[in-house]
């Protein structure tokens, strides 16, 4: 067992490291994007999956990573690269005041909460002009013009980063209360597990890896204005992401958030000259079909599939 | 002194349009206990439907109303039924799967809607559009005052229904303790699907009384439900007077937060009394209400 738990991710690991360069643009770009939403859907699992706190807000940390890039060449001609460093902060120090108010809600009631935060976050940037530059956006040049390759060894390392801090955490004390708070608040506090201050120490991570994804998106995209990066949809998409792979397990986002992009490609590809927009509403079916049908993911309902695949009958529980 | 009276007058009659579309979202979240995400998203599909009445037959929202609830009545009926009660005895991971079906199922109307009628903004001119009253020097818009009086007619009908019927009954009690209600012969699977049926009709009227005084655009709900939300946590949540009041108190904040700081943070405002709400009266105006 022991053997075979680093075997995968080290070839994985190669792969990911030696093939890109005799890819071609497009495939790179596919790639970069693949890892983007990797490390998204990595860090909204550990406060979703592991925590239990589905946010349908992450798109707020994700846009403020993007302009905590994006400001600093706005405002002071800074490399947005520095980004790297001030977008996870500034998204890190607007979560926690965040969460110390929306964690005094539960379930529904968070969830909505954190829409209703994102959306404010979004008109506050759209309309203080000052600050943020408003609906007119900022433009930054990109630092290597239209090479793809050294973004994606970027991109890869933040995924890579990101993996690593949710699996350390994962495996540490920290680990079993975020789990502990998903199953039975009552009774995690009743244990004595502060569980506001274990929601933060999920938050934190969480909302710093959205924003390292956030300012790289600065630095690749080179333009951002608010309602490209604090959508709906991002935040969506990245509990799609989850939600196909498996919350609350380690790869299951990862993969979910692969199987993702690669689909949106394909459909945008082929179903996209026909019907426009039609590769959201095939993307927001099988979101409830997932939900309905395997509301643990393909990493979390794995004998589930293997029975559907061998022929037998599926055994669904619960549904009359 | 007129623009201060103007203020109160056009947020007050926004806010009776807003309590029809909470108190839905109420309804729901009393009988079912989860948050429809979706909400925003099925009353935009009711605009869409009076949209496409007024557009082919020239049918004012007002009449087309009377067909756009029935519509809605059906979907909220169906989805609940087949949709997302049964995931609601599935053991998951994540404990809010129901509220992340609601907002999937959302999606799934945005999206359909968008390849039918495109993402243009429309609206709808009625002929008394336009049309003002006037008050001294305050101006009061006809299709507003009409559409909080239809709102008003609506709410009042929900509260004969709620209280002075037998499936109102059997609705109070499902949302008071699920249990004991199943124990004295309640169907408690009819009960929340006809439950979420009355919800999304009466967002469905909120949609249409809405349309003349406003634009359309598939990607309308989101704001809708953020505002449903946060008259649902002041009025309290689970309680139809706290949500007409809390719609009533919501709308004029917000238009005294228009006239008076910046249009463009008017949506802000809603939020700072979100905040405010929770963090100095978590139980909402029921509790003050109550005493």
């Amino acid at each position: 067992m022991a053997k075979k738990s680093w075997f995968l991710p080290a070839i994985l690991g190669i792969v990911a490291i030696a093939l890109p360069p005799f890819l071609g643009g497009y495939f790179q770009h596919i790639l970069i994007l693949v890892m983007m939403w990797v490390a998204m859907a990595t860090g909204w699992n550990l406060l979703g999956g592991y925590c239990g706190q589905a946010s349908l807000g992450s798109a707020a940390f994700f846009g403020l990573g993007a302009y905590g890039a994006g400001m600093l060449y706005l405002h002071w001609g800074i490399s947005p690269w520095w980004g790297v460093i001030a977008g996870p902060l500034l998204a890190i120090v607007v979560a926690i005041p965040i969460g110390l108010v929306t964690f005094r809600l539960r379930g529904g009631y968070f969830v909505l909460s954190m829409l209703a935060v994102c959306e404010t976050i979004r008109i506050i940037f759209l309309n203080w002009v000052e600050m943020s530059a408003g609906p007119l956006g900022i433009v930054i040049e990109r630092t290597w013009g239209m090479e793809k390759l050294p973004y994606y060894y970027m991109v890869l390392a933040i995924a890579a980063l990101s993996l690593y801090v949710v699996y350390r955490l994962m495996k540490s004390k920290f680990g079993y209360y975020f789990v502990s708070i998903r199953e039975d608040q009552d009774a995690a506090e009743g244990l004595g597990i502060p569980s506001t201050k274990y929601k933060m120490y999920a938050l934190i991570p969480c909302a710093g890896i959205i924003g390292l994804a956030g300012a790289f998106y600065m630095n690749y995209m080179a333009f951002i204005e608010p309602n490209t990066v604090f959508p709906l949809i991002i935040s969506a998409t990245m509990i799609l992401s989850v939600m196909l792979g498996g919350p609350g397990t380690f790869w299951g986002p990862a993969l979910g958030a692969t199987i993702f992009v690669l689909l949106s490609e394909l459909l945008r590809a082929f179903a996209g000259p026909v019907i426009g927009t039609i590769h959201y509403l095939i993307f927001a079916l099988i979101l409830v079909l997932v939900i309905m049908f395997l509301p643990n993911g393909i990493a979390g309902e794995g004998d589930k599939i293997k029975r559907l695949f061998r022929g037998k009958k599926p055994v669904y529980v619960g549904g009359e | 002194m007129a623009l201060f009276g103007q203020t109160i007058i056009c947020g007050f009659l926004m806010g009776g349009v807003y309590a029809v579309i909470a108190i839905g979202m109420t309804l729901i979240l009393g009988v079912m206990k989860i948050i429809n995400i979706g909400h925003g998203h099925l009353m935009m599909v009711a605009m869409y439907v009076c949209f496409a009445l007024f557009t082919s037959l020239g049918l004012h929202p007002y009449i087309a109303m009377f067909v756009a609830m029935p519509c809605l009545f059906g979907i909220g009926y169906l989805l609940q039924r087949y949709s997302i009660h049964r995931v609601r005895f599935v053991d998951t991971i994540l404990p809010q799967t129901q509220v992340l079906l609601t907002l999937a199922i959302g999606l799934v109307f945005v999206e359909i809607i968008r390849v039918i009628f495109k993402s243009d903004f429309r609206s709808v001119y009625t002929p008394f559009s336009s049309k003002c009253l006037y008050i001294g020097d305050m101006s009061i818009s006809l299709p507003q005052l009409i559409s909080f009086g239809i709102a008003m007619a609506f709410v009042a009908g929900l509260h004969i229904l709620l209280t002075r019927t037998d499936f109102g009954r059997s609705i109070r009690a499902t949302a008071q303790d699920l249990d004991a209600a199943k124990y004295m012969g309640v169907d408690a699977l009819r009960v929340s699907s006809l439950t979420f049926g009355l919800g999304m009709a009466l967002a469905a009227a909120g949609g249409a009384l809405l349309l003349p005084i406003f634009y359309l655009f598939p990607d309308i709900g989101v704001p809708f439900t953020i505002k449903a939300l946060i008259i649902t946590i002041l009025g309290g949540a689970g309680s139809t007077v706290g949500a007409l009041s809390g719609g009533l108190v919501f709308g004029m904040a917000e238009s005294l937060g228009a006239v008076y700081w910046a249009p463009g943070y008017k949506d802000v405002v809603g939020f700072v009394i979100f905040l405010l709400v929770l963090l100095f009266m978590p139980g909402g105006l029921k509790t003050v209400i109550k005493r």
